[in-house]
């Protein structure tokens, strides 16, 4: 049980290595924009900004709390039952994370619908605990699973904040470009409020993230 | 780690208790979280279900930003809650019958105050003894009634409300607050520019039958094509099942006894 905890003499609490855990999955190993993780969700709740963010809350905080409990209890997980585990914290966070939102914000968790539930299934938050938690300390477990969660969320808002204001013509639900019907110029894309669209602005971000940094790209 | 530790930790027995006090603790963590958050939730979900009465009624618009005291104050000025005894459609006295509170889900399930639907297309199994009735009332006059309307979509049961004009026989509004139908495709019957198709449509025939129904394929305007409703393309299965429950609960197992006294003359 040696080093689970920071702040030995030599050990800083958030030094380099720290910085790099956690903002590392932000850009350069961005899990919806390298690894292509978590795509189906990005897809459903992007509609509006508001709903990426409440989205977004929800991954990071789960992603955080899960890599930490699973870290935290990974030198006595027996291998045979790891995942079964790991998901029983994932899910037992997620229902806690509904059960506040349904206490909050409920029309949101309404429009929501099924997809708070589906962070259970998101691979991003099972992904970590099992590749990154189940062999790393607690403090840095935690640190990833937030990293992750904010790289989640960053592309989650990109993508909302397009869809919103091209299919809506609205930013969180402030006008910004005035709709023809409401006697404005702009005629919304109604392309941008369905499904397929997340997929065409999610390929494009993916294509300018490796276009920016080249050493993404897979050799062939 | 060590050889031995970790025989140890993948031993059959510290498997099984490892396993039980994980288990333990999720169970605990999400019955508190279930149990403390239950009133705050139960709050909102009366609210929403308020907030959609006034929707159907055109009080206030979709997107409307409002609150608990906004939504008191205009049930305090101009609606009034009342329960309807179905069977024989006469509203029952205020004394002793607390219609705001009234749940009528939970009536419905009660043996006590519910009997067994007779066959119907809309899916509903059992039938609440009372149903609420909303008379939205402005300078003194009943101006509109809003009535709960129930039955079972494609992937489960649609909640919503309708508001009929004081003839007792023009849509003036319809929501649906609670519906499970397919994003995209059923789910469109919570669209506000759907259900606006609904305005000024007839429920009834000139012989007061029920005649109102979603058609495949686009209807008229309501002054040419009173009775039908554009069907949501994709979704067949919904549309059907939003015919049934709204010409269910027009009909007579529904309210229809009731909204032949109010269009005689029954008023508050």
């Amino acid at each position: 049980m040696s080093a689970v905890l920071p702040g030995k003499a030599s050990q800083p609490i958030f030094g380099p290595k720290e910085r790099s855990i956690l903002l590392d999955p932000v850009l350069l190993n961005n899990p919806i924009g390298v690894q292509v993780l978590g795509i189906c969700s990005a897809l459903a709740i992007t509609t509006s900004v508001a709903k990426a963010l409440v989205m977004s809350a929800g991954v990071m905080l789960v992603g955080m709390l899960a890599s930490l409990a699973v870290s935290l209890v990974r030198e006595r997980t027996p291998a045979s039952i790891r995942i079964i585990v790991q998901l029983a914290i994932i899910a037992s966070l997620v229902i806690v994370f509904d059960q506040l939102l349904k206490a909050t914000l409920y029309e949101l968790s309404l429009e929501l619908s099924v997809f708070v539930g589906l962070i259970i299934t998101n691979c991003i938050v099972l992904g970590r605990a099992e590749g990154f938690a189940m062999s790393n300390p607690p403090w840095h477990s935690a640190l990833d699973g937030l990293g992750n969660g904010l790289g989640y969320a960053a592309v989650l808002v990109v993508v909302a904040f397009l869809r919103e204001l091209l299919g809506a013509g609205k930013v969180l639900g402030v006008t910004i470009l005035p709709l023809v019907k409401d006697g404005g110029w702009y005629e919304p894309n109604g392309m941008m409020l369905l499904a397929p669209s997340a997929l065409f602005i999610i390929g494009l971000l993916i294509w300018a993230l490796r276009t920016w940094k080249p050493q993404l790209q897979e050799k062939a | 780690m060590s050889e031995a530790r970790r025989n140890d930790v993948n031993s059959t027995r510290h498997t099984i208790v490892f396993a039980t006090i994980v288990c333990v603790i999720c169970a605990a963590l999400v019955a508190v979280a279930a149990v403390t958050l239950k009133p705050a939730q139960q709050a909102n979900a009366l609210l929403y279900k308020e907030k959609n009465v006034l929707l159907a009624a055109g009080l206030i618009e979709p997107g409307d930003k409002i609150g608990t005291a906004e939504v008191e104050a205009i049930f305090k000025r101009s609606i009034r809650p009342r329960l309807v005894d179905l069977a024989t459609g006469e509203l029952l006295s205020e004394a002793g019958h607390d219609a705001r509170r009234f749940d009528q889900r939970a009536a419905r399930n009660d043996p006590a105050t519910s009997r067994s639907a007779p066959d119907n297309l809309a899916g509903i199994r059992r039938l609440p003894n009372h149903g609420v009735v909303y008379f939205i009332t402005e300078g003194g006059n009943v101006d509109q009634i809003v009535i709960p309307i129930e039955g079972l979509g494609m992937w489960g049961t649609i909640y919503g409300f309708m508001s009929l004009d004081s003839d007792g026989n023009t849509i003036r509004g319809l929501t649906y607050y609670d519906q499970r139908e397919t994003p995209g495709l059923g789910g469109e019957i919570a669209n506000p520019t759907w259900q606006a198709l609904w305005h000024g449509r007839k429920a009834y025939d000139p012989q007061w039958n029920v005649g109102i129904q979603v058609i495949k394929g686009v209807a008229g305007p309501p002054e040419n094509d009173p009775m039908h409703v554009d069907g949501l393309s994709g979704a067949t299965i919904t549309s059907k099942a939003i015919t049934h429950l709204v010409q269910f609960w027009l009909g007579p197992q529904g309210y229809g006894k009731f909204l032949t006294h109010f269009r005689e003359g029954l008023t508050l």
